[in-house]
C-alpha cells in the first residue's frame, strides 16, 4: 500500500483539470487525467488500496464529481485530509468514497510509517500510534453504506412506490 | 436565543421549530440548477426516469452557459441530449445557448427569492445570498437524485457574521472587498460555514452583492447571504417582483454565531489575488508592473452592467496595449443588449476589445480563450487555480473591472487610482 502525500488547499483543478469537465465522464475517461497537474505519476502507478494523505481544504473549488469518482474508480481505499471543502465532502458520500478527517493523522504520519486503517472501529494507526476518526451520522452512513447516493435513491423509491 | 439566517431558513424548511448547528434536516429546495451538465445527470438515472419521470417540471432550471456555443461535437450532443429531456418532460425553466450565465439568469428572471431554497450541480451556486435567498453546490448525483425525489439532507451550518463599516473609497470595488475578506481567513476560513454580511451594506448594489457572495464558495462556504433590505426590494420591483410573492428571512440580533468578523471598508484598497490560489492577495502595490496577455473581464463575478460602465469609463478613448488580448464576457443576454444600449461595448470594441457570447466562455479552460505556457491573465473571474484557463503552465491574477481594465491600457498590472493615458 502506497500513501500519497499532497499538501493544503488540492483543488478540483488539480485533481481533474476543468478543460475535460464536459468531455470525461466515465471512470475510464477520467482515470488518465486524474492529478494530472498535481502529480503526473499518480494516474501511473496508483494502486487499489492505497491512500491519500493531504492537508487541509483537500477538494475545494468546482463541484464537478470526476475527482471523486475518479480517486473511487482506481481504488484509493480513503482520503485522509486536516479538513475537506464541503462540496467535495458530499459528493464522496454520495459516490461511496470513504474520507477521513483527522488532522492528528495526517500531522504524525513520516513517510515510511506503517498505516493500518480500521474502517469498522473508526481508527487509522500510524506507527504505533492509533488515531480514532469520529463516524458518520447514521442517516448519513445509511447513504455511503448503500455504495452512494443513486443506489440509495432507488431503493427509497422503489419503497416509496409499493407503499 | 435567536437563531442565524441559516438556521432560521432551514428550521423552515425542515419543517422545525428551533435547529441547532450540526442537526441534519430533510429538505425540500425551491429549485435545482444545472447547466451543461444536465446531460451527464440524465443519463445517470434513464431507467428510473423511464420508470417513475421526474419529481416535478417546475423544479429543475436548465442554463446552457459552460461550453457555449458548442465547442467540439461531443459538446453539441450533450445540448442535444438536454434539449430532448427538456422538450420530453416540459420543464418549465429552460435556457438555451445565448441566454447567459446560470447564475445571472436565476437572479435576473426572479427565480431566487428572499427566503428561498436553491440547490445546483456548479459550486457558484452561493451566489443568491446577494437577494436573501438560502443557496449551495452541490455534485451531478445528488442533481440526479433530486431530480426524481425532490428533496435531499442539509445539516445546519455554523455561522459566520462579517460586519462591513465604514465606506469604499474611489475605484475600490465589491470584487476588492471580498478578495480582501478571502485573502484574511484564507480559502478555508468559511468551511462548512454559512457567513453572513452586516453593517454599512446598504452601499451595496444587487449587482455588487452577486460578486461578493458569488466567490463564498472560495472561502469554503455553504452559503454566504446579505439581509433583504430597500436595496434588495427595489431590485425585486424592477425585474416586476412584487413583495407579496415573497416572504424575506433575516437572522435575529441576538443570534448566536461561531465568530465574528469586522472590517472597516474605509481602508480597502485595490487588491490582487496572485497564482495560484484565490487566498494569496497582495495590495496592487506590491505586484504592479507584472506583464500581462489577456485581460478577462466578466463572467458570474464581474459581467454585469455597473461592472462595464466601470470599465468603459477607464477604456472610452484609450487603446489596449498591443501585447494583450481583452475579452469581454457579458453575464447574460439582457446585460449585453444594456451594454449595447449604453454604448459600452462600442466603447470596449473602439479600444480593441473582442466580445465572447454570454456564457462561462474561458473561466474554465474549455474554449474561447485558453492560456498558452508561461502567459499570465489578470481576470474578473472568481478562480486562479493552476490549470483553470486551460494550460498549467499559464498563470491567472484575479482583480476588479477597474484593475482590469486599466492594466489592458498598460499591458501591465496597474493601479486603477492611476490617471489613464491616451
Amino acid at each position: 500500500m502506497k500513501i500519497w502525500q499532497y499538501g493544503d488547499n488540492i483543488n478540483t483543478d488539480m485533481l481533474f483539470p476543468g478543460k475535460y469537465t464536459y468531455t470525461c465522464n466515465t471512470p475510464e475517461e477520467i482515470k488518465p487525467h486524474l492529478l494530472e497537474d498535481l502529480d503526473p505519476l499518480f494516474a501511473k502507478n496508483v494502486k487499489k488500496g492505497d491512500l491519500i494523505f493531504a492537508g487541509r481544504n483537500f477538494g475545494c473549488g468546482s463541484s464537478r464529481e470526476q475527482p471523486v469518482l475518479g480517486i473511487k474508480a482506481v481504488g484509493i481505499a480513503a482520503v485522509v485530509a486536516e479538513s475537506f471543502a464541503r462540496i467535495f465532502y458530499r459528493s464522496s458520500i454520495n459516490q461511496g468514497l470513504l474520507l477521513i478527517e483527522c488532522p492528528e493523522a495526517v500531522r504524525a504520519y513520516q513517510q515510511g510509517d506503517n498505516v493500518c486503517l480500521d474502517v469498522e472501529k473508526g481508527t487509522i494507526m500510524i506507527g504505533s500510534t492509533t488515531f480514532s476518526f469520529p463516524k458518520l451520522p447514521k442517516e448519513i452512513l445509511a447513504i455511503r453504506d448503500s455504495d452512494g447516493l443513486l443506489p440509495y435513491t432507488r431503493k427509497k423509491i422503489r419503497r416509496k412506490k409499493k407503499q | 436565543m435567536g437563531m442565524t439566517f441559516a438556521e432560521k431558513i432551514l428550521a423552515k424548511y425542515g419543517g422545525e421549530k428551533k435547529v441547532v448547528p450540526g442537526q441534519i434536516l430533510t429538505i425540500k429546495p425551491d429549485h435545482l440548477l444545472m447547466h451543461d451538465n444536465a446531460a451527464p445527470i440524465i443519463s445517470k438515472i434513464q431507467p428510473e426516469l423511464k420508470e417513475y419521470g421526474i419529481f416535478s417540471s417546475t423544479l429543475p432550471v436548465i442554463v446552457l452557459d459552460h461550453v457555449i456555443p458548442a465547442a467540439a461535437e461531443k459538446n453539441a450532443v450533450q445540448h442535444k441530449q438536454i434539449r430532448e429531456f427538456v422538450k420530453k418532460y416540459r420543464i418549465k425553466h429552460f435556457f438555451d445557448v445565448g441566454c447567459g450565465i446560470c447564475h445571472q439568469i436565476i437572479i435576473e428572471k426572479g427565480l431566487a427569492l428572499p427566503g428561498t431554497v436553491l440547490l445546483g450541480s456548479d459550486s457558484h451556486t452561493c451566489s443568491y445570498g446577494a437577494i436573501g435567498a438560502f443557496s449551495s453546490g452541490i455534485d451531478r448525483t445528488e442533481a440526479a437524485a433530486l431530480l426524481l425525489t425532490g428533496e435531499t439532507w442539509l445539516k445546519v451550518p455554523q455561522s459566520i457574521k462579517i460586519t462591513l463599516n465604514g465606506r469604499l473609497q474611489h475605484m475600490v470595488t465589491a470584487k476588492d472587498v471580498i478578495l480582501s475578506i478571502i485573502g484574511d481567513i484564507s480559502a478555508s476560513g468559511a468551511d462548512y460555514c454559512s457567513v453572513e454580511f452586516h453593517g454599512n451594506v446598504n452601499q451595496f448594489s444587487i449587482e455588487e452583492r452577486f460578486t461578493i457572495a458569488n466567490m463564498g464558495v472560495e472561502m469554503g462556504a455553504k452559503n454566504a447571504v446579505f439581509p433583504v433590505d430597500d436595496v434588495t426590494v427595489n431590485y425585486l420591483k424592477l425585474i416586476k417582483i412584487l413583495k407579496s410573492k415573497y416572504t424575506a428571512i433575516n437572522p435575529d440580533d441576538n443570534a448566536t454565531y461561531d465568530r465574528e468578523l469586522t472590517y472597516d471598508l474605509t481602508m480597502f484598497e485595490p487588491v490582487i489575488a496572485v497564482p495560484h490560489s484565490v487566498d494569496k492577495v497582495k495590495p496592487i502595490k506590491e505586484v504592479e508592473g507584472i506583464e500581462i496577455q489577456q485581460c478577462l473581464l466578466g463572467t458570474c463575478t464581474n459581467g454585469r452592467l455597473s461592472d462595464f460602465q466601470i470599465a468603459a469609463k477607464i477604456l472610452k478613448g484609450k487603446t489596449v496595449h498591443p501585447n494583450v488580448r481583452l475579452l469581454i464576457l457579458p453575464a447574460s443576454r439582457k446585460i449585453y443588449l444594456d451594454a449595447l444600449n449604453e454604448g459600452l461595448i462600442k466603447t470596449f470594441i473602439e479600444a480593441g476589445g473582442t466580445v465572447l457570447p454570454p456564457g462561462c466562455g474561458p473561466c474554465l479552460g474549455a474554449h474561447q480563450g485558453v492560456l498558452a505556457p508561461g502567459e499570465r491573465c489578470l481576470s474578473t473571474s472568481n478562480r486562479n487555480f493552476k490549470g483553470r484557463m486551460g494550460c498549467n503552465e499559464a498563470e491567472i491574477y484575479l482583480a476588479s473591472p477597474a484593475t482590469v481594465a486599466m492594466s489592458a491600457i498598460y499591458g501591465k498590472i496597474t493601479d486603477p487610482r492611476k490617471e489613464a493615458r491616451k
